[in-house]
């Protein structure tokens, strides 16, 4: 009997001590002359709902594991210094936030894959505001669901593609947001796999040695907003379906074999408002299906838009095609895709009812850029005057391009 | 004696009505290109179609007329105790040096706008180059035909032979074979041809180099690398000094 009183009685007692507790979350302090001097002694003292407040200084610590959900909060941006000897921050529990921070050399280990800061199994977690340099992997998200990542600034040191991490790594989350984050000197700036249903905005990924960003099996989740430019291939989209691309800008991907996007396996996506200028190739589209591209501007790129003959139905309307060198290519003899009311710089037709829409169909694949596919040592003949001759023979008599790459409603104005 | 007939060609050239209008139009060709495009490697590679397209007409057909025309001035100065081969020289140093001079000045506008870059150094150099190539070709059209309509004749066809169908040949030689391994084929083939040489060597020196890609990456290792340029300078300097021997062998035979 005294034993179920002794229970009853202990159950009430930590009930309400936790709720005391709770109720008056602690703001642990740490610095040089504070109570706790190291984040590490802050962190085992604290308790579900704490504050811990960081004060600005250098913290020579690593592998700093939050197990409790608390806030930790840089004052005047305090710096975690791992030393090479581990990872920064890993969290293992939910509603964790971390801010203010800037977190310096994570150790490189790839069996290991440690990163600035690591989220696992979490949900709600919040990363805002911190700086990461030389972190192998900068964010880390493994099984994490609602999570946010703002406004961090990444920078790595990456020099191979094999020796180096990705900026924000994603792996089999959740309803995440990653916006307003600045990413350089990574492989991947931003690299999702089995990640669904999240936001990707306003991020701008540059000088990363692979992809600015890069999908892999990665359904419903909508990108926006972005700036992508100077990374070793541009931006990567594959094996994902239901994927929504807005306003992003997609600048200067510029080499031998780099896309400003690389569509690859991707089904029922949204291409809209978009800015291709200065890339190699603007959208390279390799078995993609019923993707629609609505009112983007092709402008100063080497290839507008390559789309492989294994891309069926996706509709290309009211797009500008500017200064491309060449609009569209194909290694199909015939197109399985809609074209209609693009605006061709190249279209030589006429408007006499004065529509708005040219009164002769455009065909905007060139004959040279047919005999490149099918040929391509024939890219030696680049600006040549023969190459002008042929394609100007071409468009008044067609023989060899594709009867249904066509558009048949060219807009006479460009689209704004 | 050489330097003296040289002079007068030079500067009775200069002031003749032909090298100052196609000074002129070739320098409001590049201003209007450079004002027009933003871009400097725009209106580099704008400027080198003009620039590959005009001057070896020009050079092949005025350099002809002007052969001709000179007829009866070369049999006067060969009453003179001169050699043949220094009138010659003379007649197409003076003649190269006039043409040469309009061309680098048809090119200041976009210089002065673009400012000195590399692409520009070697746009003077291919327009430089193209001349010394194309009259001395058509001295050798000249020589060879004493007529004038021939020889003029002979000068088109080789125009369009090396602006057009050697291209065309290329061109048709990559789709028919493109089964076999054509690369080093394309880059002999090419460096027989000055103005293909001009061409590609202008478009490595800009960005238009991605877009050579994969297969192309031997063209740009061959010719962007010191033994690649080392090569077609050798060309381009055959394509000068073969025609202008051959020319000047016809030239001492050559009954007035």
């Amino acid at each position: 009997m005294s034993s179920i009183s002794g229970l009853i009685f202990s159950a009430v007692f930590f009930f309400a001590l936790n709720s005391f507790c709770s109720a008056t979350a602690r703001d642990l302090n740490v610095c040089n002359e504070c109570e706790y001097k190291t984040i590490a002694d802050a962190l085992l003292a604290s308790e579900d709902g704490d504050r811990i407040i960081v004060k600005s200084g250098e913290y020579k610590e690593h592998d700093l594991a939050i197990n409790k959900e608390i806030s930790l909060i840089g004052e005047g941006r305090p710096e975690i210094n791992a030393e090479l000897k581990g990872a920064g921050i890993v969290i293992n529990r939910s509603n964790v936030t971390v801010s203010g921070f800037k977190i310096r050399n994570v150790d490189v280990n790839y069996l290991s894959e440690p990163a600035g800061v690591r989220v696992e199994y979490s949900d709600n977690c919040i990363i805002r505001n911190n700086e990461f340099e030389n972190t192998f992997f900068a964010v880390y998200l493994a099984g994490a669901k609602k999570c946010e990542v703002l406004e961090n600034k990444i920078a790595g040191l990456a020099r191979t593609e094999s020796s180096s991490g990705n900026g924000i790594h994603l792996w089999k989350c959740r309803e995440l947001n990653i916006s307003g984050n600045e990413i350089s000197g990574h492989r991947d700036g931003i690299y999702l796999e089995f990640v669904s249903s999240s936001f990707i905005d306003g991020n701008f990924s540059n000088k990363n040695l692979r992809y600015g960003l890069h999908f892999m099996f990665s359904d419903s989740n909508s990108y926006s907003q972005n700036t992508f430019e100077t990374n070793g291939a541009g931006v990567a989209v594959m094996y994902s379906k239901f994927i929504i691309m807005k306003g992003n800008t997609f600048r200067n991907n510029w080499g031998e074999s780099s896309y400003g996007l690389l569509l690859k396996e991707l089904y029922d996506g949204l291409l809209e408002g978009n800015l291709f200028y200065k890339n190699t190739a603007g959208i390279h589209l390799e078995g993609s299906n019923r993707i629609e591209m609505i009112g983007n501007d092709f402008i100063e790129n080497g290839w507008a838009l390559n789309a492989l003959g294994n891309s069926y139905d996706n509709k290309i309307l009211n797009n500008n095609f500017i200064n491309n060198t060449f609009d569209i290519s194909s290694n199909a003899s015939k197109s399985n895709n809609t074209y209609s009311g693009n605006y061709w710089d190249k279209y030589k037709g006429y408007d006499l009812n004065r529509d708005g829409t040219g009164d002769i169909p455009y065909r905007p694949v060139s004959l040279f850029s047919m005999i490149l596919e099918k040929s391509p040592e024939s890219i030696i003949m680049l600006r040549s005057i023969i190459v002008d001759l042929l394609d100007a023979v071409e468009r008044i008599v067609p023989s060899v391009i594709p009867e249904t790459l066509i558009d048949e409603k060219p807009s006479f104005q460009k689209r704004t | 004696m050489s330097i003296s007939i040289l002079k007068y060609v030079f500067f009775d050239l200069l002031r003749s009505r032909f090298i100052i209008t196609y000074g002129i139009m070739l320098a409001l060709i590049s201003l209007g290109v450079a004002y027009f495009s933003n871009d400097e490697m725009k209106t580099s590679l704008t400027l080198l179609n003009i620039i590959l397209f005009i001057i070896p007409l020009v050079c092949l057909i005025f350099g002809s007329i002007h052969f001709y025309d000179s007829g009866e001035f070369i049999e006067f100065l060969l009453t003179q105790p001169v050699s043949r081969n220094t009138v010659f020289r003379a007649e197409y140093l003076g003649l190269t040096l006039a043409l040469s001079v309009a061309a680098i000045a048809g090119l200041i506008p976009a210089i002065i706008l673009n400012g000195i870059t590399v692409s520009a150094l070697f746009l003077t150099i291919i327009s430089v180059a193209m001349t010394f190539i194309f009259t001395g070709l058509a001295f050798l059209s000249s020589t060879i035909n004493t007529e004038k309509v021939r020889g003029i004749g002979l000068s088109i066809v080789l125009w369009l032979f090396l602006a057009i169908i050697f291209d065309l040949i290329i061109v048709l030689l990559i789709i028919l074979f493109r089964d076999y391994p054509l690369e080093n084929l394309i880059i002999i083939f090419t460096s027989l041809n000055p103005i293909d040489l001009g061409r590609i060597l202008l478009l490595l020196k800009t960005d238009a180099s991605a877009m050579m890609g994969f297969t192309g990456a031997s063209f740009k290792l061959f010719f962007g690398s010191t033994t690649g340029i080392v090569v077609s300078s050798l060309a381009m300097f055959l394509w000068i000094l073969i025609p202008y021997f051959l020319a000047i062998r016809i030239f001492r035979k050559k009954n007035f």
